[in-house]
């Protein structure tokens, strides 16, 4: 999924001047190549959606039934979604913790622009360059149980590492593979902001003999925190929504279901189960939970981020 | 030249070699869903086609997957886009056989005069695609069974020199060769080809009520009654002592590739995959392959069919038709059928392909030596109402639902029984829904 970048310094512009076009016919023109776009990849097919999700239709097409909201109650009566909603919200807090604090780590190291720091700017970025099925298809090579990198650990202590039999451990691959490639994206966010911070404070209080961690923890993250509210937005939403490739190679959604997320859920019902109705209804609800969850952010957790 | 000159004769070379093509030949589109190795043999199989003779052309199109395959064509006839032949799996039967998309196959044979003769069709196979009236819709193509493979070596070191033939005797053997020093007896994975439908057509045991769904959609999974639960049981019981393993992609090691590399000394694969094993196994490895065991004092029935057959879809003209036509009549010579078998792992499916290639000593040859039990296996009876096939709604997400059940057992989550009632459970759901559907439509 693309994201249009956020210019969170345009916060305080935002809250001090409500500026606003005096020529609305103007603005109705230049804004209308965006809009008939969004309209066609996004309304256009959430409508369809939609209808689909209160009818039952044959693969092939043709002669959808009207049902109401008999697709909704079977989804929520049913066990294995829930599972799938659990779960997706365990991957979703999970990834976006670490790949959020992995990055602030990466960017800090960098920003202090120690020799070669060039080169880790540009490779710390790559891992998001990558393709999420290539993504998932190292991992699943790396943390292979009987012949990965990692298998190393079950010669000392037999059995402690086996996503292919263990819930638990397919749910930490998919984790790990999901915060190395959203770690790479939140970096550039990080260092972005990081170099935004005026040097003189910075440098005046190292000169007050203020020790590197004291920087990082007084002054540094706090500048961040619109940026952390920024990245913890996004990779939530990211993680409900865009976590497909690495699922379907590593694990695909096993063992027992335990990393069957709601959207390779989608996935498996629409496309291999053809049953394109009860997919377009999970999708709603998908949809449902993501916008509420954006909402929620940005009525409670924004009011404790200060944008200076 | 100059720029303008240099477009005018691109635009009319360009006109006039699409109107000396199409004086040609007849194009029309084909596509399959097998990748790799088997697809390259389907490309193959096109251009053997189209140098055959200079009428038509077959336009062959990787899709990917038998999945992918599936799910594309249906998009496509959505959009009107399909292309003329398509090969699906045979899962995806009954969905082709209600899609009211598809061109029957036993009608083209008609309309455009083939000589194809159904009668020389295995029955094992034609049933399994065949309509309840014994009509067929589809073309039988890429066909197998599942067969046992087994590590001769391996045996050897319990002084036994033949395959089990039961599965009582199977799992003594597993026994036996942990403690001759064989550290995996056995490799599977929670696929349901091998362990639920080939093992319940070859004891006659039911999957689903109603003759597993031929006799309509309103059909119930049974498999969670019958002695299939015994038989996973005893899978369980192998793989917690110690002599099975599973071997998953997710694992590294596929079953097919721990077989190959011997670290595993049997495991139940389809057919096909003999010829890629003849070319996978550590060198000196001596291998073979065996029909499925069946429980002791069980009448072996025939085993399924697997693969793929070939539909023909609606909204064509008559020309792109008769050019299918020609590829299908084509495709069932019997020297096709051998040049298919010799390049894959897949059987011949007519009678006289197979007599074909016994007349040519094909079975002979010490690399395609054992594939003549896929036919035995498949035509061990005539077929019955259980072994006929398997004709159940969405039957892609039983099979999943299955799966998942059985990773939850083997992993330990819940108790073989359990687990195989969870998933009749949700199966029958699927099936009520399929059936909710296709609300006022009954299977051919």
């Amino acid at each position: 999924m693309a994201i249009p970048p956020f210019r969170y310094f345009n916060y305080e512009f935002y809250m001090n001047n409500r500026s606003y076009f005096k020529n609305n016919k103007l603005a109705a023109v230049l804004i209308a190549p965006q809009l008939f776009l969004i309209f066609i990849f996004f309304y256009w097919p959430a409508s369809q959606a939609i209808y689909w999700a209160f009818t039952t239709q044959p693969p092939f097409g043709g002669g959808n039934e009207w049902v109401g909201f008999q697709n909704f109650q079977e989804l929520f009566n049913d066990k294995v979604y829930w599972n799938s909603v659990y779960i997706s919200i365990k991957f979703a807090i999970y990834s976006t913790c670490l790949s959020v604090v992995l990055s602030s780590v990466m960017a800090l190291c960098v920003d202090r622009q120690l020799s070669g720091y060039q080169f880790y700017r540009f490779a710390f970025f790559l891992p998001y360059a990558i393709a999420a099925p290539a993504v998932g298809l190292a991992f699943r090579f790396i943390f292979a149980p009987d012949a990965g990198f990692i298998s190393i650990i079950n010669n000392y202590f037999p059995g402690s590492w086996n996503p292919a039999m263990n819930g638990h451990d397919a749910l930490v691959l998919i984790v790990l593979a999901n915060s190395w490639k959203m770690a790479a994206y939140n970096f550039i966010f990080m260092l972005a902001a990081l170099q935004s911070i005026p040097r003189s404070v910075v440098e005046a209080a190292a000169m007050d003999g203020a020790s590197f961690l004291r920087r990082v923890w007084d002054i540094q993250l706090p500048f961040l925190t619109p940026t952390f509210f920024f990245l913890l937005v996004i990779n939530i939403t990211e993680s409900f929504v865009d976590s497909f490739g690495i699922v379907d190679i590593t694990t695909g959604g096993g063992p027992a279901r335990a990393t069957d997320l709601m959207v390779y859920k989608i996935y498996t019902d629409g496309f291999k189960g053809l049953d394109y109705s009860m997919a377009a209804a999970q999708s709603i609800l998908l949809m449902i939970i993501v916008i509420s969850l954006t909402f929620i952010q940005f009525r409670f957790v924004e009011k404790r981020v200060h944008y200076r | 030249m100059n720029k303008f000159g240099l477009i005018v004769g691109m635009a009319a070379s360009l006109v006039f070699s699409v109107n000396a093509q199409a004086q040609q030949r007849v194009k029309f589109e084909y596509w399959h869903g097998l990748t790799a190795q088997l697809g390259e043999v389907m490309e193959a199989h096109c251009k053997r086609f189209n140098e055959s003779q200079t009428k038509f052309e077959a336009v062959c199109i990787g899709q990917g997957g038998y999945d992918k395959a599936e799910q594309n064509t249906i998009a496509a006839y959505r959009s009107k886009q399909n292309p003329t032949l398509v090969q699906i799996y045979d899962a995806g039967t009954v969905n082709f056989m209600l899609s009211g998309a598809i061109y029957p196959a036993n009608q083209l044979v008609k309309d455009f005069n083939l000589k194809i003769n159904w009668d020389d069709y295995f029955p094992g196979i034609a049933n399994y695609y065949a309509t309840s009236k014994g009509e067929m819709w589809s073309f039988p193509y890429n066909s197998s069974t599942a067969l046992m493979y087994w590590n001769k070596d391996a045996w050897a070191k319990i002084g036994k020199t033949k395959a089990p033939e039961t599965i009582e005797e199977w799992m003594a053997d597993l026994r036996k060769m942990k403690a001759a020093g064989v550290e995996c007896g056995f490799a599977f994975d929670y696929d349901t080809w091998m362990a639920m439908e080939q093992f319940s057509a070859i004891h006659n045991q039911p999957i689903a009520t109603k003759s597993n769904g031929y006799e309509g959609l309103d059909a119930e999974v049974v498999f969670n009654k019958t002695i299939f639960v015994k038989y996973m049981q005893d899978w369980k019981k192998a793989l917690d002592e110690g002599v099975a393993r599973i071997q998953t992609a997710q694992s590294g090691k596929t079953k097919n590739q721990a077989f190959a590399d011997g670290s595993c000394a049997s495991m139940l694969s389809s057919v096909a995959d003999h010829g890629v094993m003849n070319s996978t196994v550590i060198p000196g490895m001596n291998w073979g392959v065996a029909m499925l065991p069946v429980y002791e004092g069980t009448k072996r029935q025939n085993s399924l069919v697997g693969g793929a057959s070939l539909w023909v879809m609606q909204g064509k003209s008559k020309e792109e038709y008769e050019a299918a036509a020609a590829y299908l009549q084509f495709l069932a010579q019997p020297t096709e059928a051998q040049w298919f078998s010799t390049v894959t792992g897949y059987i011949p499916v007519t009678n006289s392909g197979f007599k074909f290639m016994n007349e040519n000593k094909f079975y002979e040859d010490k690399k395609y030596a054992g594939r003549e039990l896929a036919i035995a296996s498949l035509t061990a009876t005539p077929p019955s109402a259980l072994s006929r096939g398997i004709r159940l709604g969405n039957f892609t997400q039983i099979r999943a639902e299955v799966r998942a059940e059985l990773e939850a057992a083997f992993t330990g989550k819940k108790d073989m029984q359990t687990a195989l009632n969870d998933a009749a459970d949700r199966s029958n759901q699927i099936l009520r829904r399929f059936e909710q559907t296709f609300k006022g439509k009954n299977l051919p």
